[in-house]
């Protein structure tokens, strides 16, 4: 750490001591921070590190237990989020704080308005946008409503928001999750210039190399706790990355050859509509083979979920055709998930609370789901409760899943445990074929490693795996290709070997470098 | 978070019971305004629902009644939906029983008649109960509104059918005519008088044995065979259980439909038990009720049993009041209401101080046995 | 010339039924626009035509007895944002404790202030000398123009001689438009009921707005009850909103959330009661219609369009969702 010399004033923003609980959970501990002013203030740590929460109570979603945040030196109770916006802050939240039947201009003004009627304030606002806009890059449709505009643009939206506040510092909560690498650039762009306007930015991301890109200092959290505060110039990634998960990290599994046999699924010009009439797959086509793992690489949103629903019976195909393991398909011939799992094929959804459990049912319970119809779990009117909690305990033993209690509540396993519960529900019915979204998502660094190890244990005994991650360092580290997903298509192909950063992610931006099209040309799928 | 550190009796037991306390305490209030005496009005009520074999029978009857639409609420709950239905459910199923009762009543032995008017019961009151069931389970229109349309529909068709095809020609009230006695069935005092026990005469009929009986039986379907699975899982997490291969409009529409057939049961106890024959406005706010009940069993039938019980006592005892002290019967109704009120609508409010009370406690006492520890 | 006369009497009929289902349809629009399911106009209805009918009889004055009205109102709204707001509680649940509540409260109370079997006295009596009834507007020369032709029966029949609370249950629908669309305080209660997050995040208190949002849906229904005791009847019975909460409820949601077309709706659910009223069946193009399918109407009319057989109704996005703060 270096020797801070400024004067109070000189930071934007400065916490001291701030502590939070959420029941049991500790998730800030004693954190300390400090912000220059008009600087690019970065802060990284794993999920689940407590980032999210930290910027609440500075926006005042949240209080603290203990604490104390000052702005320009100056000691602030903040209670709600209008103090926070009243004393300079803006945020620009994960998950978007949009009406989306209200237009861009409704959307700016609410909260904001300058009187008891909102025509002049909506006046008011649209000349003052249209200022903005121009300074910043920041053009947007003021009088569309909302949920007719893309991902993007409601970023935008939400940063003129802040600025129309007044916002003095602006947080900006893992900002390039749904955004693509070139969208991402114009966003740094944009927060350059707000920087040279003396705007104090605050990016929230668990992505380094961004941080490297786009930020002055850099803090890192771990675990609840600030751990380490650094200027940007003398980091690099390797440091922060062991700093963000407390010790050497290895980015590279050891895994050896695939021996690749017989294909196992095979997908032909798979077409997808959602209720709302957006195109979600266009004519995808991949190919697994027994023993090999494809991962599939894209930015969140480009359709990798609705392939991964639509291949494990949830969302009905449109168009195309799908083989799995043998059995057809396509729109003529729908199968729901039961009928998918009887063929062979196993799901670990990307979003194990959403899907692949159940919060109130207990571990034995969940243990079945999607196999509770399965013979050997029922008699005729009953299910087999013995022997299903007899098979739970095996399992839970096999998987090291703790506690080791049947009846315990799924809610209350740890993330690593329930998401071990999942993996080893769907691996012990031994499919061929296995679907994986996010294996990792919010699973603490040790449970990856056994989870990343029992993946590779099932390549090797012959499964066809097809896996779908954000997370670029999983997909290169596990699969032995690479398929690249943009707005609903595949872009192309990469061998594990050629995978580096640089190549996946011009592809995720719809780039096909020269080298992968001369491959691809030689070998066609 | 911390929810899996509060132990079961605090949730099933204490909770419940801050809650009705909450309830008495208020009623009180109304009672003391009414000129009452809090505690006089409560011993009369007790004298009223329990003080008797008469009195028993009563609260009997009413609970049986009070089971089915608890019930069928329940069972509807448990699959993450609301069933405001059961006033309309139990309606038309009295409709199903009249017109098996009317039609075979005196051609078939009681034997035969009896399981047929069950049948007719339940698949009236869940055929009333499938088109809400379908409209949301495929179009998703919401069930809570389109039950509460059904109940006002409900209404409108059976006072039609009644004026106009079910009336006897020269009556002037709106009902249909007196089953047959052979399809009755039997009241309790007549079966105890059988085997010699002699009680007084009440509406208390055999059809109680089947609300506990059916009672037991939404136990062992919701969490003892895979359908009861499905219904959980879904009311749990509806995308999981769509993961899990279990059919959203399916289930939605077999649990209405069974949901509505419980409904369909309370004409068992009160048309084909009681009333012996259909008359207007038969289910009386019970299907309502229904939803008090199933509220305060949690959702459980071995706790809408008890729930009943509690409703059966309001509402017997809440009627002696009357006679007591010349207060409007309808005070009744206050008392159930402000059951619902701080049981349901404002569980919250006990519950979370007395799980913080119930932390802070056991944190003391835990800090406390480790600094004993820490000396040891 | 006796057709043009049943007609009138319909739609003079029709203003009059539409009254109360208008004021409580507007009622709803404030709760549920601001994301609260609201099941219990019916409740808030018969509170204030008790609260209102007792009050006018005790003061002699139907104003007295509007102001009591809309404070029994208030009081049950606010228990309602009580519940859902303050303690997160079921929103369905919440308005059935509520109507219940109510029917029992005021049966039970009636009976003890005036042992009339829940009923209040008569608001008009010569013997008492009482006259607590809101009196009809007459237009002016409406008496001189009653006898000329189709200008008669349209001006004096039709629009004149209504209770003051009729004209007013047509101004409130421009008026609650514009509070809905045109000013902070519905811009803030939209969004409240689209997105309470949101709402949080842009630094306005939620529970704030669905407090105010309950407040005014307390007003409105207020108006309605006391339209029916004071005004349409001069007493208060129990049970005499007769499920009109739950008909406004419907017209609601059959208007689409919308304060012209939740009008109409009540307009054409007022009609379909005035038809039922008058006759004992109505014949349609030679069919005989029962009376009773013309009475259920309203709820058939309104299960189709939840159906998504006549258009689509699309609800506000987080409404029956209490707003909790959720873990980052």
């Amino acid at each position: 750490m270096t020797a801070q010399t400024h004067s109070a004033a000189e930071y934007a923003l400065e916490l001291r001591g701030i502590d939070k609980h959420f029941g049991a959970v500790h998730a800030n501990k004693n954190i300390d921070l400090k912000v220059e002013k008009g600087t690019i203030h970065g802060i990284v740590g794993e999920n689940g590190a407590g980032k999210s929460t930290l910027m609440s109570i500075i926006y005042g979603f949240y209080e603290a237990d203990q604490g104390d945040i000052a702005i320009d030196g100056k000691v602030l109770k903040i209670r709600d989020s209008k103090t926070a916006i009243a004393s300079g802050i803006g945020m620009v939240h994960q998950h978007f704080m949009l009406i989306q039947n209200f237009t861009a201009l409704e959307n700016v003004v609410l909260g904001a308005e300058s009187g008891e009627l909102i025509d002049d304030s909506l006046d008011k606002a649209r000349t003052e946008l249209n200022r903005l806009s121009d300074e910043f890059g920041l053009s947007v449709p003021l009088d569309q409503p909302v949920e007719e505009l893309s991902v993007g643009f409601q970023q935008r939206i939400e940063i003129l928001k802040a600025l129309y506040r007044g916002a003095r510092i602006l947080i900006l909560d893992e900002p390039t999750g749904v955004l693509t690498p070139q969208e991402t650039e114009h966003l740094f762009k944009v927060l350059d210039s707000l920087k040279a306007q003396g705007t104090t930015v605050i990016l929230i991301t668990h992505k380094l190399r961004e941080i490297l890109a786009a930020t002055d200092n850099v803090s890192v959290m771990r675990r609840g706790e600030m751990v380490a505060h650094v200027k940007t110039a003398e980091t690099n990634q390797e440091e922060l990355a062991e700093l963000m998960v407390g010790r050497k990290v290895l980015l590279q599994v050891d895994k050896g050859d695939s021996a690749p046999g017989d294909v196992k699924l095979s997908v032909r010009n798979l077409s997808m509509t959602d209720s709302a009439g957006v195109k979600r797959l266009d004519n995808v086509s991949l190919d697994v083979r027994a023993g090999e793992i494809v991962g599939i690489a894209g930015v969140s949103g480009n359709g990798q979920s609705e392939l991964l629903e639509t291949l494990a019976g949830i969302t009905p195909v449109d168009s195309g055709t799908i083989d799995l393991n043998g059995h057809t398909l396509d729109a003529q011939h729908p199968m729901n998930p039961s009928q998918v799992r009887k063929a062979g094929i196993g799901h670990i959804p990307e979003d194990r609370h959403r899907m692949g459990l159940i919060n109130t049912f207990s571990a034995y319970e969940a243990f079945v789901l999607g196999y509770h119809r399965n013979h050997e779990y029922n008699g005729a009117l009953q299910m087999k409760q013995g022997a299903i909690i007899e098979d739970c305990k095996e399992k839970m033993e096999r998987w090291d899943v703790r506690p080791q209690d049947p009846y315990l509540k799924t809610a209350n396993f740890s993330g690593g445990n329930q998401q071990k519960l999942v993996i080893a529900r769907e691996i012990e019915q031994n499919p061929d074929v296995l679907l994986i979204g996010q294996p990792t998502r919010g699973v603490d660094i040790g449970a990856i490693e056994s989870i990343h190890k029992r993946i590779l244990e099932m390549r090797d005994a012959g499964k066809a795996i097809l896996l779908v991650s954000v997370e670029l360092d999983e997909i290169r580290s596990l699969s032995d290709r690479i398929l690249v997903m943009f707005d609903g298509t595949i872009v192309g192909e990469v061998p594990a070997d050629k995978a580096d950063e640089r190549t996946l992610g011009l592809m995720m931006a719809n780039i096909v470098p020269d080298e992968i099209k001369a491959l691809q040309a030689e070998e066609p799928a | 978070m911390s929810q899996h550190r509060i132990p079961a009796w605090i949730t099933v037991g204490v909770i419940p019971l801050a809650n009705v306390a909450m309830a008495a305490l208020a009623a009180a209030l109304v009672f003391w305004y009414l000129n009452i005496n809090p505690l006089d009005a409560l011993q009369a009520m007790v004298y009223g629902a329990f003080g008797s074999s008469y009195g028993w029978g009563y609260t009997l009857y009413y609970m049986t009644s009070y089971i089915f639409t608890g019930l069928a609420v329940a069972v509807v709950f448990q699959a993450g939906m609301f069933n405001i239905g059961g006033e309309g459910q139990a309606y038309i199923g009295a409709l199903g029983v009249g017109l098996v009762c009317l039609g075979l009543g005196g051609h078939v032995p009681f034997i035969v008649l009896l399981p047929i008017s069950i049948i007719a019961a339940f698949v009236f009151g869940g055929l009333w109960a499938l088109i809400p069931a379908w409209l949301q389970a495929k179009r998703g229109s919401h069930i809570v509104i389109t039950t509460i349309m059904f109940n006002f529909i409900a209404a409108s068709l059976m006072n039609y059918l009644l004026i106009n095809f079910m009336k006897p020609a020269g009556t002037m009230s709106v009902e249909s005519a007196v089953f047959d006695p052979s399809s009755w069935i039997p009241k309790m005092h007549e079966a105890l008088a059988l085997i010699g026990i002699s009680i007084d005469r009440s509406p208390l009929n055999l059809s109680m044995f089947w609300a506990l009986f059916v009672a037991f039986a939404v136990w062992f379907f919701l969490w003892r065979t895979r359908w009861g699975y499905e219904v959980r899982a879904m009311g749990s997490n509806a995308s999981g259980a769509q993961y899990g291969g279990i059919s959203i409009p399916g289930t939605v529409i077999m649990i209405m439909i069974i949901g509505g057939g419980l409904a369909g049961f309370m004409a068992l106890n009160v048309v084909q038990g009681e009333a012996h024959q259909i008359k207007l406005n038969l289910v009386n706010q019970m299907g309502f009720t229904g939803i008090a009940v199933a509220l305060m069993g949690r959702n459980h039938p071995f706790g809408i049993v008890i729930a009943s019980l509690l409703f059966g006592f309001l509402t017997q005892g809440g009627s002696e009041l009357q006679f007591e002290y010349s207060v409007d019967a309808r005070i009744v109704v206050v008392l159930q209401g402000l059951v619902i009120l701080f049981s349901g609508a404002l569980q919250n409010m006990m519950k979370h101080p007395i799980e913080r009370l119930y932390l802070r406690v056991t944190s003391n006492r835990r800090k406390a046995s480790e600094e004993l520890a820490a000396e040891a | 010339m006796e057709l043009f006369d049943s007609i009138i009497l319909i739609l003079d009929a029709t203003l009059r039924n539409a009254t109360p289902l208008i004021f409580a349809a507007l009622a709803g629009m404030f709760s549920e626009r601001s994301g609260i399911v609201n099941i219990a106009l019916e409740g808030k209805i018969l509170i204030s035509a008790f609260a209102g009918a007792s009050a006018a009889y005790y003061t002699g004055s139907p104003w007295m007895g509007l102001l009591a009205g809309i404070m029994a109102s208030v009081v049950f709204a606010q228990l309602h944002a009580f519940a859902t707001v303050t303690h997160n509680g079921d929103h369905v649940v919440s308005g059935l404790a509520i109507n219940i509540l109510a029917a029992g409260l005021t049966a039970a109370v009636g009976n003890y202030w005036f042992s009339q079997g829940g009923n209040t006295p008569n608001l008009v009596s010569r013997a008492e000398e009482l006259n607590a009834r809101f009196e009809p507007i007459v237009f002016p020369f409406a008496d001189a123009l009653a006898d000329v032709p189709i200008i008669g029966g349209i001006y004096s029949e039709l629009l004149s001689g209504h209770y003051i609370l009729v004209y007013l249950a047509f101004l409130a629908v421009p008026l609650c438009w514009f509070v809905l669309f045109r000013t902070r305080f519905g811009l803030r209660l939209r969004a409240t009921g689209e997105n309470p997050q949101a709402v949080d995040t842009a630094g306005i208190s939620v529970t704030q707005v669905r407090y105010l949002a309950l407040l005014v849906c307390g007003v409105l229904a207020g108006f309605a009850g006391v339209y029916l005791a004071v005004a349409l009847t001069a007493q208060f019975s129990p049970n005499m909103s007769a499920g009109k909460g739950y008909m406004a409820l419907a017209a609601l949601i059959f208007g689409k959330w919308r304060p012209k077309t939740t009008m109409l709706a009540c307009l054409l659910f007022g009609a379909l009661q005035a038809i039922a009223d008058r006759s004992q069946g109505a014949i349609i193009l030679g069919f005989e219609v029962p009376v009773q399918l013309v009475e259920a109407l309203p709820y058939i009319l309104t299960v189709v369009l939840l159906g998504g057989f006549i258009g689509r109704a699309v609800a506000p996005k987080a409404i029956g969702k209490p707003y909790v703060k959720e873990r980052a």
